[in-house]
C-alpha cells in the first residue's frame, strides 16, 4: 500500500521531488561554510531581504527572480563584509536589515493589492507547486556547485578555516567571499519559493550542524551533510504528505540533529571510559 | 630577501609607522620588539600582505614564499578539521590549479608533522588538542607553505613556559639547520633574544635595528634590565 502510494506520488510530483533534492544538496553544501564562518544568521537575514524584493517585484509586475536576485546578492556581500568588520555589530545589522526588508515587503504587498496569496506563499513556501522552470534553475546551479566544490575543496577548507593564513599564502580570499555571497543569494532566492522566507535558513543550517556532530574531517562533514539533507527531505516529502512540506522538512531535520547529538555524546563518553 | 622601502603603514587615515626601511636577509632570526600598540604587529601583517601599505614598497625575493603563524587561532570547538587537513592546506600555493594534493605534497606534510612531533595526532580534530599542540600544527602548516621564511605573531603568548621553551627550540633548529629565515614578534623578550640574531625595536619609529650583540650592549637593554630589577 505504502509503496503503491509512493509510486503514485513520484509519478505526479517529478518536478517537486527533483527540485527538493537538488535544493537540499546545494543548501547543505552552502550551510557547512556559512556555519563554520559563523555566518548562519546571514542566511536568515537574506531570506527576509529576498521576501521584500519579491513583494516589490510583484507589486511592480516584474519577474520576481530578476528583481530579487541582484538585490539579495548585494545584500549578501554587504552582510558578509559586516560580519568581518570590528566596528559594526554584525548581528544587530542583520536584525536591522532583515526586519526592515520584511516590513517593506509586507507594506508594499498591502499597498498594491492587499496581502495577496502570492506573497503569503513566499512566507511559507510550497514545494508541490515547483515547476519545470524551477528545475531548470536549480539543476545547473547544483551541478556547478558540486563541480566547484570538488575542484576547490582544499582551497575552500583553507579559507574557511583560517582566512588570514590563506591570504598570506596568496589565495584571493576576496574573490572567494564574493563567490560565497553570490551562491548564498542564489540559493536563498530559489529556496524561498520552495521553503518559504521563514524556513529556508533552517534548510541551510540544520544538515551542517547535524553532520558536524558526527564528523571531524571537513570533507566528510561536507558530503554527509548533503546526504543528510536529501534523506531528511525525502522522509518529510513522502511520510508527511498531508502537512506543510517546509515545516515537515525542518522538523525531520531537527529530529536528525537530536539523534546526532545523542550519538556524539555517547561516543564521547565511551572515549573517556577507554 | 625581504625589503621594505619607505614603507608607511596604518589603517585608513591613521598612520602608525612612517618610512620603515628594513632589509631582512636570508637565514636571519629577526625579533621585533616594541610596546603594545607600537605597530609591530601591523608591520608584520603589512609585510605578509594582510594589510595594505599606505605608501612605500615591500619587495619579496622572487623565490621566497611566506609562511605565517598567528597568535592563536580562535576556532569554534566543533570545526571539522583534522591535523592532517590543516597541515596539508599549507601546500595549497604549490598546487596552482590542481584540485588534489600529490604524493610529494603529502610527503612534505608528513615530514613536517614528524619534525614537530604531531604525527600521532594526524587524524585528531584540531580543537581537541592542547594549546602547544595547536601551535605546532600551525607551524607545520606554515612550513609547508614555505621553506624560506616564517613570520610569527606572538605565537606562544597563550602557552605555558615549558611548551614555549620547547617551541623556541624547534624554531631555533629550523632556523639553523634548514636555513629558514624567522621573523618573530614576542613580548617574551628575554627568551626570544636567546635565539635571535637580529633585533628591530619599534617605538613610534624604528629606534634600533642591528645585531643581537649590539642590542645587548645598547641603552635599551640597560633600560630593560633596570626596569626588571
Amino acid at each position: 500500500m505504502f509503496l503503491a502510494s509512493i509510486v503514485e506520488i513520484i509519478q505526479y510530483m517529478k518536478e517537486p521531488i527533483l527540485v527538493g533534492i537538488l535544493l537540499s544538496i546545494s543548501a547543505a553544501m552552502l550551510g557547512v561554510i556559512l556555519v563554520l564562518k559563523r555566518y548562519s544568521m546571514i542566511g536568515d537575514g537574506l531570506s527576509h531581504v529576498g521576501f521584500g524584493a519579491f513583494a516589490v517585484a510583484l507589486a511592480l509586475n516584474q519577474e520576481p527572480l530578476f528583481v530579487a536576485l541582484p538585490i539579495v546578492i548585494v545584500a549578501a556581500y554587504v552582510l558578509l563584509r559586516m560580519g568581518e568588520s570590528k566596528k559594526l555589530k554584525g548581528d544587530a545589522a542583520i536584525a536591522l536589515i532583515s526586519s526592515s526588508a520584511l516590513a517593506i515587503g509586507y507594506l508594499v504587498g498591502n499597498l498594491s493589492n492587499g496581502f495577496s496569496a502570492d506573497i503569503a506563499s513566499y512566507m511559507f513556501g510550497s514545494i508541490t507547486t515547483a515547476t519545470t522552470q524551477d528545475l531548470y534553475y536549480i539543476l545547473p546551479i547544483t551541478a556547478l556547485l558540486i563541480i566547484l566544490f570538488i575542484a576547490f575543496q582544499n582551497r575552500i577548507f583553507a579559507v574557511t578555516f583560517d582566512e588570514n593564513f590563506a591570504k598570506a599564502m596568496g589565495i584571493r580570499t576576496k574573490l572567494y567571499n564574493i563567490g560565497l555571497s553570490i551562491v548564498t543569494a542564489v540559493i536563498v532566492v530559489l529556496g524561498i519559493r520552495i521553503m518559504g522566507t521563514l524556513l529556508i535558513s533552517s534548510l541551510i543550517i540544520f544538515p551542517a550542524l547535524t553532520s558536524m556532530r558526527l564528523f571531524r574531517r571537513f570533507k566528510w562533514t561536507m558530503w554527509i551533510s548533503m546526504l543528510i539533507s536529501v534523506v531528511c527531505f525525502l522522509i518529510a516529502f513522502f511520510c508527511f504528505t498531508k502537512y506543510s512540506s517546509a515545516a515537515s522538512i525542518v522538523l525531520v531535520n531537527l529530529g536528525f540533529y537530536i539523534i546526532a547529538t545523542i550519538v556524539s555524546i555517547i561516543k564521547r563518553k565511551r572515549k573517556i571510559k577507554n | 630577501m625581504i625589503k621594505t622601502e619607505n614603507l608607511t603603514i596604518g589603517y585608513d587615515n591613521e598612520i602608525i609607522l612612517k618610512n620603515v626601511n628594513i632589509n631582512i636577509k636570508e637565514g636571519e632570526f629577526v625579533c621585533l620588539i616594541g610596546d603594545n600598540g607600537s605597530g609591530k604587529s601591523t608591520l608584520l601583517k603589512t609585510m605578509i600582505g594582510l594589510n595594505k601599505p599606505l605608501s612605500g614598497k615591500i619587495i619579496i625575493d622572487g623565490k621566497a614564499s611566506i609562511g605565517y603563524v598567528p597568535q592563536t587561532l580562535q576556532v569554534q570547538p566543533d570545526f571539522p578539521a583534522t591535523v592532517n587537513e590543516i597541515v596539508m592546506s599549507g601546500c595549497l600555493k604549490k598546487m596552482k590549479w590542481r584540485p588534489f594534493y600529490t604524493k610529494k605534497e603529502r610527503e612534505l606534510a608528513s615530514k613536517y608533522m614528524k619534525m614537530l612531533q604531531i604525527s600521532q595526532f594526524k587524524h585528531r580534530s584540531f580543537s581537541e588538542l592542547s594549546g602547544g599542540q595547536q601551535q605546532r600544527v600551525l607551524i607545520a602548516r606554515a612550513l609547508c607553505a614555505t621553506s624560506k621564511v616564517l613570520f610569527l605573531d606572538e605565537p606562544f603568548s597563550a602557552l605555558d613556559r615549558y611548551a614555549t621553551l620547547k617551541l623556541y627550540g624547534v624554531l631555533h633548529k629550523i632556523n639553523r639547520d634548514d636555513n629558514v629565515t624567522v621573523v618573530i614578534i614576542s613580548h617574551d623578550v628575554e627568551t626570544t633574544l636567546r635565539h635571535a640574531t637580529r633585533v628591530v625595536h619599534i617605538n613610534e619609529t624604528i629606534v634600533f635595528d642591528g645585531t643581537k650583540d649590539e642590542y645587548m650592549q645598547s641603552a635599551f637593554m640597560k633600560d630593560y634590565k633596570g626596569g626588571a630589577e
